[in-house]
């Protein structure tokens, strides 16, 4: 039997039944995140495996099959299970190989996003002055500015650009990272060891990296958990509106554009991706939320990319 | 206080200066601005003439200076698409996102503000997951598609309220709950959370003890400095609402400054897509000022510095 402190009190204040073994588990699954962990788990597999799992070429359509509805509809064939596009390409394909580009872009900001960020809010917690204060005024700047118009004057300025997109993305992201590692700094360089690291010699930079570091690292992953969602939602947003990434390339954010003026007679063009963002998002956004209850429970959800 | 005022408004100045200088450097930085206007036919002449014309051939930071102070009189050009003048196809719009945003925000603050206490006070209960399952769908989900699946919805399936445009009051009822449910989401569990630290604290518990209803409680004690940790992020929700209603025009084709802009990135219209943007800025940092003023009336602990 379980001990009497797990036991839980059902959700309208009922007792609950005596634990089965699947209550038993369900009550196991809820302490951990499983399903969100399951459905990343899969999107990863989709991503690595999309040219082996997509029964089609995502690019390449045959227009005879154009807006081919799903298999479940009156007219569907197992050929395409979800339906075909304008283009008579396989959505199921294009499903498929969304995931590849919204986890690369997604992995590339936050590695950026981050390691630029932290590194701005050590060096400005820890010199402080003059520094600091260029450093917190051009993240004031990065947040005061909504990303959307950024993204929107880039690209009228300098064309479609997926590379500038992606630099500005991580340039506007740092703000977060480094308001939050500078505070830590500041807390951290009070503390003995670090006046003891320097009397035993250390240099200025093995102190940032040794000893600082290592101390605020799991804020600095939990801001990571807690942005891919709204990182990967902005990316997609970009997209629909035309600005994010171009159109061959299956994103589903414009796989949901294409499909916009066909949702009378094709909605299936339009739904599937967005399921697709929904879910991924979703996933990735309870997982944030795990990891900040489990490592740090005082951070608030901070997201510069949210909607 | 008057100070706290003062410092806040040079701040956003400061603000809206550092967003003209990065639209002038880039814009700049894509290359001559001759190319906007002229094509492979023009003489060498004729180009240096336009140089000329255009102030080219002085320094940057004058060009800068020129472009600035037209700019702060509204002169931002004339479109290329229609050859009006930007800034009054820019003002035409305003009126229409400024209407939608409006309910739109109603209908968030309306929405949020009930649940999110409900949900905080009645922690664990059917409410409550209600209230967070309203809030993770609504920052988990794509604004562009909830908008198209309404409309997949309730205007193609159905037949009950407009696809698209502006008009009646049926007009409002999908933009708003496109634009207004993301808002939502993030207020209320910014409500929500910091609720529960506030309830959880011992001023609350030494009213309660001291007999203090329940009601009287929620609203003068606890409320008032949940509300707080909102406006410390009203940055972020109200950057969040620009982006939601530029997504929400272009899904409605409502007739608003979000979808001009989208519309002028399309077209490749220079001056139309810099005057809304910088019409977008002003009124964000606008409302952002107007929030920290709230702010420090709200909460007398803000040190005015």
């Amino acid at each position: 039997m379980a001990d009497v402190a797990a036991q839980p009190v059902g959700a309208f204040g009922q007792p609950s039944r005596r634990p089965t073994r699947w209550r038993r588990l369900w009550r196991e699954s809820r302490r951990w995140p499983v399903i969100p962990a399951a459905i990343v788990v899969m999107l990863v597999v989709a991503a690595v495996f999309a040219p082996l799992l997509s029964p089609h070429d995502p690019r390449k359509g045959e227009l005879r099959d154009r807006h081919e509805p799903p298999v479940w509809l009156a007219e569907g064939t197992s050929n395409h299970i979800l339906g075909t596009d304008s283009l008579g390409r396989d959505m199921l394909s294009r499903v498929i190989f969304g995931s590849q580009i919204s986890l690369l872009v997604a992995a590339i900001v936050l590695s950026g996003g981050a390691i630029g960020g932290t590194l701005l809010g050590l060096v400005s917690g820890w010199f402080g002055g003059q520094v600091d204060e260029v450093a917190m005024r051009f993240v004031d700047f990065t947040y005061a500015v909504p990303f959307i118009l950024v993204a929107l004057v880039v690209v009228i300025v300098l064309g479609q650009s997926l590379e500038v997109i992606i630099i500005l993305l991580i340039i506007f992201s740092w703000g977060g990272f480094a308001r939050q590692v500078r505070g830590e700094t500041l807390k951290l360089k009070t503390l003995a060891y670090v006046d003891l690291a320097r009397i035993a010699g250390a240099s200025t930079g093995r102190i940032l990296l040794r000893h600082l570091l290592p101390g605020v690292f799991n804020t600095v992953l939990v801001l990571v958990s807690l942005q891919v969602g709204s990182l990967i939602l902005t990316v997609s947003v970009l997209s629909f509106l035309g600005v994010g990434i171009p159109p061959p390339t299956p994103e589903w954010g414009g796989m949901v554009a294409e499909g916009r003026s066909y949702v009378d007679t094709a909605w299936w063009v339009s739904v599937f991706p967005g399921i697709a963002i929904l879910f991924t998002v979703l996933a990735f956004n309870f997982l944030g939320d795990w990891m900040r209850d489990y490592f740090d429970p005082r951070l608030r959800q901070v997201s510069l990319f949210s909607q | 206080m008057a100070r706290f005022i003062i410092r806040r408004l040079i701040y956003t100045f400061a603000m809206i200066a550092a967003m003209s200088v990065f639209i002038f450097g880039l814009s700049r930085a894509a290359g001559d601005p001759r190319f906007l206007f002229l094509n492979e036919y023009t003489t060498q002449d004729e180009w240096e003439q336009w140089g000329r014309r255009m102030g080219l051939d002085r320094p940057l930071i004058v060009q800068y200076g020129v472009w600035a102070s037209k700019a702060i009189r509204g002169d931002f050009g004339v479109g290329l698409r229609d050859h009006k003048d930007a800034m009054e196809v820019v003002w035409a719009r305003v009126g229409a996102t400024l209407q939608l945003s409006l309910v739109a925000i109603v209908l968030a603050v309306g929405i949020a503000v009930p649940l999110g206490i409900l949900s905080s006070v009645k922690r664990g209960t059917g409410l409550d997951y209600m209230g967070r399952i309203f809030a993770l769908l609504g920052q988990s989900m794509p604004g562009f598609w909830l908008g198209i699946m309404l409309i997949v919805i309730f205007s193609v399936y159905f037949g009950w309220l407009p696809t698209s445009g502006r008009g009646g009051l049926s007009h409002f009822v999908l933009p708003a709950i496109t634009l207004g449910w993301g808002s939502a989401a993030g207020l209320l569990r910014l409500i929500r959370s910091s609720m529960l630290e506030v309830l959880d604290s011992e001023y609350i518990k030494f009213a309660r003890s001291k007999g203090v209803n329940q009601g009287k409680v929620i609203w003068k004690h606890a409320f008032k400095n949940a509300l707080i940790a909102p406006l410390t992020y009203s940055g972020l929700i109200i950057a969040g609402f620009i982006t939601g209603s530029v997504i929400t025009e272009t899904v409605f084709a409502w007739p608003g400054l979000g979808r001009l802009a989208v519309d002028a990135v399309n077209n490749n219209d220079f001056p139309v897509m810099i005057a809304s943007v910088a019409l977008f800025t002003i009124m964000y940092v606008g409302a952002a000022f107007a929030v920290d003023v709230l702010y420090a009336i709200v909460d007398p602990r803000i040190r005015y510095d």
